[in-house]
């Protein structure tokens, strides 16, 4: 019923064609080349233009026309006229009153209102509790004393002792002295600004001096470390010790922790992301943002894509 | 015609009878027996090739992946703190265990690519052209959830690999503009990973998805039905080749029009 055939039917397209395939395989050689190198995407252009142009010449050149000349009525005809699944009610068939399109009506708005009702609460039930609630408590890390100036701690915490293993984070933490009174501290965040991958101290760890302590909300285990930057095993990511990227994919500097002293101990009380940073230790210039998830621009052209996003 | 006919014994006739009265019972109410009948005798191109099998061949994969998923449900265990060790379980203790999983395992894969490849034929063939662009949009749905489920699966071991994997993914899905932020916390079940998230993906992956698949594979199948199958863009038959030789009897019906215009 779709096909036609046979000597009185037309062809209802263009003869079939080699070009679309032409034009796919260089769309795919310029996306590699945009990977591998300039060089290689200009020969996929090329390819994809050049097959592009030949493939839109034959649809739209003099043997494309006869193609789409309508067929003669017994040729191809449209798959319907094979008959309907199930035979239409003929319009004539039923008489129909006020009083049943009244029903019908009610019926079908019935039936939408209660599938309405239904939906909403379950859909909301779904979606909406991830975006509730995401504040968790703050986090006592141990008393500031126990953090040297000038060292590097691998700190590993729950951020929510109720949740469990799965809400263990790592924060590296270097106590940069006093500015102007206050302690200051870099508190920088593991999560890749990639995509998320736990970046690595490249540097010494003193697995001996590891000691795990009890905190006034969570258990805490710190680590001494001497790396001489941050690195992500998942894609090469790379970051200097103010966490800044060096190499590879990330698209801005690592997340940082926001703390507060409390009776001489650190607490760590939220997160901010970072486009990148100016100086080092206390004396740091950091471009500030709210906290977004990795991957994402905070700074530069395309952070325009990410104008608003769920609040923590 | 003169065909010599060997009448059946009594005997065999009331056997027969009996053996056939269930499925008459059925037909009779239903009309099932020869729906069923029809979708398996129905015609289809004289010159059809062994690549029109792959669309069978991924629907296997997906019924072999459906039960041994529910199967391996009976023993899984979706909490953080319970899925990995009950996958060893299932692995190491459970007698076949490791069969059955190996087979979900494997089989997942093994289901994506027959997509890709029964794809593939249908590109290759044109078989998406008029009229069966619908059908096309259909399979690319399928694809989309096919893949959707291996993401979801992928979780559920809850090992180092698992975990990290679908971190990358969903702040990958997460870098989608405008949108993307949102759509990481609908899939974590909140702003990161956290207790909600193993079972969430695995009511994903096997209540949501596999029913979604089901339903669009019975409507591809139902389009398949309703349209026939091409024939190789090559067949002497195919539209737009010239002159097309005398239709075969055999794509009377379904697949060439019958004149009456039914499907008889
Ligand atoms: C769950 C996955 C899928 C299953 C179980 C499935 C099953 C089938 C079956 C049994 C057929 C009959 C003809 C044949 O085997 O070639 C078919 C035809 C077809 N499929 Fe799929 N399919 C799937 C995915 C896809 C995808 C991903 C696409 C493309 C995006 C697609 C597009 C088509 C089209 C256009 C036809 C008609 C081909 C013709 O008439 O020759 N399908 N499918
Ligand atoms: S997640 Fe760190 S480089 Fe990709």
């Amino acid at each position: 019923m779709v096909e036609p055939h046979g000597p009185e039917q037309q062809p209802h397209a263009p003869p079939p064609s080699l070009w679309p395939v032409g034009f796919a395989v260089g769309v795919a050689v310029l996306l590699t080349g945009i990977v591998v190198g300039w060089p290689v995407a200009a020969l996929g252009a090329a390819i994809a233009i050049v097959f592009g142009f030949l493939w839109v010449r034959d649809l739209t050149g003099p043997a494309a026309a006869a193609g789409r000349e309508p067929p003669p009525p017994v040729g191809a005809r449209p798959a319907t006229e094979a008959g309907h699944a199930l035979p239409l009610a003929d319009e004539g068939e039923i008489e129909r009153f006020p009083r049943a399109r009244f029903l019908e009506g009610a019926t079908l708005g019935l039936s939408g209102l209660i599938g309405g009702l239904i939906t909403l609460p379950v859909a909301g039930f779904a979606i909406v509790p991830t975006f509730v609630g995401q504040k968790h408590e703050d986090v006592d890390i141990g008393e500031l004393d126990t953090f040297p100036e000038g060292e590097w701690q691998v700190v590993t915490f729950m951020e929510d002792p109720a949740e469990g293993e799965v809400s263990r984070r790592t924060a590296y933490v270097r106590n940069n002295g006093e500015l102007e009174g206050q302690p200051s501290l870099t508190v920088l965040s593991n999560r890749c600004a990639h995509l998320g991958c736990p970046v690595q101290p490249s540097g010494l760890l003193d697995e001996d001096a590891s000691e795990t302590v009890e905190t006034s909300n969570t258990v805490v285990t710190r680590i001494p470390a001497t790396p001489a930057a941050f690195t992500c095993p998942c894609h090469g990511g790379a970051y200097d010790l103010e966490g800044n990227r060096t190499a590879g994919p990330p698209v801005r500097g690592l997340d940082r922790y926001e703390y507060e002293i409390r009776d001489g101990r650190v607490f760590l009380v939220g997160a901010y992301s970072v486009g990148s940073v100016q100086g080092e230790g206390k004396e740091a210039l950091i471009k500030r943002y709210d906290l977004m998830n990795p991957g994402l621009h905070v700074d530069g052209p395309s952070a325009i894509m990410y104008p608003i996003g769920p609040r923590r | 015609m003169a065909v010599p006919v060997r009448t059946k014994s009594r005997r065999r006739q009331q056997l027969e009878e009996a053996a056939l009265y269930p499925l008459d019972w059925v037909e009779e109410r239903s009309g099932l027996v020869g729906a069923l009948k029809y979708f398996l005798f129905r015609k289809v191109p004289g010159d059809i090739s062994w690549g029109h099998t792959l669309g069978s061949a991924t629907l296997t994969a997906f019924l072999v992946q459906a039960i041994t998923g529910a199967i391996l449900a009976m023993y899984y265990k979706p909490h953080p703190d319970t899925a990995y060790e009950s996958i060893q379980y299932i692995t190491n203790d459970v007698t076949l265990g490791w069969l059955v999983r190996g087979m979900h395992r494997w089989g997942a894969s093994v289901f994506i690519i027959l997509m890709f490849f029964h794809m593939a034929r249908v590109f290759l063939y044109g078989a998406y052209k008029y009229p069966r662009e619908l059908n096309w949009i259909i399979g690319a749905l399928l694809l989309i959830l096919g893949m959707f489920e291996g993401f979801t699966g992928y979780l559920l071991p809850w090992d180092q690999t698992a975990y990290w994997a679908t971190v990358v993914g969903v702040n990958l899905q997460g870098t989608g503009p405008f949108l993307g932020p949102f759509l990481v916390n609908v899939l974590n079940g909140g702003a990161e990973i956290g207790v909600d998230t193993l079972s969430r993906f695995y009511s994903i992956h096997m209540l949501l998805l596999p029913g979604a698949i089901f339903a669009l594979i019975g409507l591809h199948l139902w389009l398949v039905i309703r349209l026939g199958v091409t024939s190789q863009p090559w067949s002497p038959e195919a539209a737009g080749s010239g002159e097309p030789e005398e239709p075969r009897p055999a794509r009377e019906g379904l697949v060439r029009p019958a004149r009456s215009g039914g499907s008889e």
